[in-house]
């Protein structure tokens, strides 16, 4: 039965509920079970959100406490994926990918396509992106573009609580290496989530919000800023179809296709910088491919071209806002 | 005295906090009946009309379309003809200024679904009103109790109402190896026993009508009268496609015209009822639960159990509601109990008691009352 639990409690029951499932799912990562080094479930603080709390006791000898080395612990998960098990790792910030790329680039996501498809590799990235936590340029940023850009990862967005649940069981179950992503500013968002086992698939784009005037595609958190810019909106006369695609890779495209084929207006939020990012993809998409149905300029919604400020003022002023995303609304909605 | 009526945003189902006026169905000046449709309203769930539950006539039309208001709030004003327009002015003045829209809180903690345990399953269900003889509401394949939702509250006016999750549906278990009406009538008889219900007016929906029958037949005591919506099990002949389709539909674009089928007014597919149903239909054992059914009740496109005789020997009462262009079972099963009252209802498709409730809701409170 459904009930209300946290974006939080939704990632440590899909991770609980796999690993009672499936005796290859492990976890492993900085701190995901003991907090210094500890030496029992008594010192357990489940990563340094609490993410995967209570994991640990319950699934003996397969919560595993790495070193600081994500090149080192990457590239093992790595290597256990192709070796029979189902390892679940823990990033904590997506920031820090940086030092494990040639991990996830050039062997993960490779090893299906150079070995003829005799290879799978069922790994789990997890990590934590995005701003808002006043913790500055290296540890705020989104990046998922950059993992959308490579053939051979699977990407993945949640927006609210039951995705969570749903897209992280389905990406523990997948044979391709995944990387799930989790806002920080989410973690303590509620929504009803059934208790029991399911699967949110991926390449299936949510429709949150109706609409016939127009289409807004938005990312991550950005889907519930867009649901309050809609809100308000709706309240104003103005009906705005809301597309989550939920993953970024592969990507739904079909579904935002068809909403702009009837809107003819298309506004795009992601809390990215603007250049190569999802708000670029999507929009050279309808471009290229409903360029005689727009009735008005695409319109992205975006954080600028800079790092992510420390400075609280300018922080909140780079993430979008429900109120950027309904001026970008009513400019294609009153364009001509 | 003359009377002044105000018609306020309903609630539908548990979760609706508030809908959006659509459009009005009756002018200002017009003159209502009861169960007139006066004004169609939106939640995110579905889309439906106020009836008028007074004759009178309709003097405001306060909200206007395209308004999003909370439940409760004030749509408009039927009065007599005679009633001055200052007394209909003082009352939306008096109505506005007293007004205070529910509270999320508030709304948590308004009508709660409970669960008990039957035979180490356990069922959801949900019960409205007090007193009278019981009344059951057992909804059909791949249904919930939600399918009530126009028709729980009405009836629950002067008795106790139960609507229950079948096992493999809803909230309810979801492993339950029920390959049969049976099967799914002792949980029904078992979920009365858990709560106390020796016996009770019982209403069925499509398969849930074949539950019905089945419980009539195993445990007669415990059924008082029966009410058969667009049922199951009253001839072999069923919408083989639609069954098949909707046992392995996953995708949206799978299911919505699948449930367009149920409907007359196909607009009442929203996104939200897709969504819902996906959501049930992703749950672990969903798939399985539903296609062992369906291979045990519906095999090949037809249906396994007729047991328009069971209800015919029982000696009860028996109500037998359709809806003429019913495009999952065929409106000809009507006439399958020869007993029988038979209301059917023009140009209305399967799920009738949801498109139809004011209807069916006064044809069930006759016949039963």
């Amino acid at each position: 039965m459904a009930r209300k639990i946290t974006y939080q409690q939704a990632i440590n029951e899909a991770l609980d509920q796999e690993m009672a499932r499936d005796p290859s799912v492990i976890v492993m990562g900085e701190d995901v079970a003991g907090g210094a080094g500890a030496p029992g479930e008594e010192d357990s603080w489940g990563g340094v959100l609490g993410v995967t709390k209570g994991l640990y006791a319950k699934h003996p000898g397969r919560v595993l406490d790495t070193p600081i080395s994500e090149s080192g612990y990457i590239g093992a998960a790595v290597g256990a994926a192709c070796n029979g098990m189902r390892p679940v790792a823990e990033l904590m910030f997506i920031d820090f990918m940086g030092v494990c790329f040639d991990q996830i680039f050039n062997q993960a996501a490779k090893f299906r396509y150079m070995f003829g498809g005799k290879a799978k590799t069922p790994v789990v990235i997890r990590a934590m992106y995005g701003a808002g936590f006043r913790a500055a340029a290296q540890h705020s940023q989104c990046l998922y573009n950059i993992f959308t850009h490579i053939p051979g990862l699977k990407v993945v967005l949640p927006s609210n609580p039951y995705d969570a649940k749903g897209l992280l069981i389905q990406s523990i179950r997948d044979n391709d290496p995944v990387i799930f992503l989790e806002h920080k500013a989410l973690y303590t968002m509620e929504g009803d989530v059934p208790e029991e086992s399911y699967i949110v698939p991926f390449g299936e784009a949510a429709v949150v919000q109706e609409g016939d005037d127009v289409t807004i595609v938005a990312f991550g958190r950005m889907v519930n800023y867009a649901k309050d810019a809609g809100a308000s909106l709706r309240k104003k006369g103005v009906q705005c179809e809301i597309i989550d695609p939920r993953t970024t890779s592969p990507m739904d495209f079909d579904t935002i296709l068809e909403s702009v084929e009837r809107t003819g207006r298309l506004v795009i939020v992601d809390e990215s910088h603007p250049r190569c990012s999802m708000a670029s993809d999507v929009s050279g998409f309808i471009a290229q491919e409903a360029f005689g149905a727009l009735k008005a300029p695409i319109q992205m919604v975006t954080a600028p071209h800079v790092p992510v400020p420390f400075a609280a003022s300018l922080e909140d002023l780079y993430i979008p806002s429900p109120a950027r995303i309904e001026e970008a609304v009513m400019r294609v909605k009153e364009y001509r | 005295m003359s009377s002044i009526l105000t018609v306020t945003m309903p609630k539908w189902g548990l979760s609706m906090q508030e809908g959006k006026v659509n459009l009005w169905l009756k002018e200002v000046g017009d003159t209502i009946a009861p169960g007139e449709e006066i004004i169609e309203v939106e939640s995110e769930k579905i889309s439906g009309a106020v009836e008028a539950a007074v004759t009178g006539v309709l003097r405001r039309q306060v909200a206007q379309p395209d308004e999003v208001l909370p439940v409760g709030a004030l749509l408009g004003v039927i009065a007599d003809a005679d009633v001055s327009d200052d007394l209909i002015d003082d009352l939306i003045a008096r109505f506005q200024a007293e007004f205070v829209p529910p509270t999320d809180d508030e709304a948590d903690a308004g009508p709660q679904t409970q669960t008990v345990q039957v035979n180490g399953r356990q069922l959801r269900y949900l019960k409205r009103g007090d007193g009278g003889t019981p009344l059951l509401l057992i909804h059909g394949f791949g249904g919930d109790l939600n399918n009530w939702l126009f028709n729980h509250e009405a009836l629950a006016a002067s008795r106790a109402v139960y609507a229950i999750d079948l096992p493999g549906h809803g909230a309810s278990t979801k492993v339950t190896g029920a390959a049969s009406l049976d099967d799914l009538a002792d949980a029904v008889s078992g979920f009365m026993e858990a709560v106390g219900i020796t016996s009770a007016d019982v209403v069925g929906h499509s398969m849930g009508g074949g539950v019905c029958l089945a419980l009539t037949r195993r445990a007669p005591q415990k059924v008082k009268s029966l009410t058969l919506i667009a049922s199951a099990a009253l001839g072999s002949d069923i919408n083989g496609a639609y069954i098949d389709g909707f046992v392995a539909g996953n995708t949206r674009n799978a299911l919505k015209p699948l449930l367009a089928q149920l409907f007359s007014d196909a607009g009442l597919v929203t996104r939200q009822l897709i969504d819902d149903m996906l959501k049930y239909k992703r749950l672990e054992g969903v798939d399985e639960a539903l296609a062992t059914l369906a291979g045990g009740l519906f095999p090949a496109g037809r249906q396994s159990a007729v047991l328009a005789d069971v209800a015919a020997a029982s000696g009860k009462p028996v109500l037998v509601i359709w809806g003429e262009n019913d495009r999952i079972i065929p409106v000809a099963h009507a006439s399958a109990i020869p007993s029988a009252r038979v209301v059917v209802l023009p140009a209305q498709g399967h799920m009738v008691q949801m498109e139809s409730a004011s209807e069916v809701n006064k044809l069930i409170g006759e016949f039963t009352s």
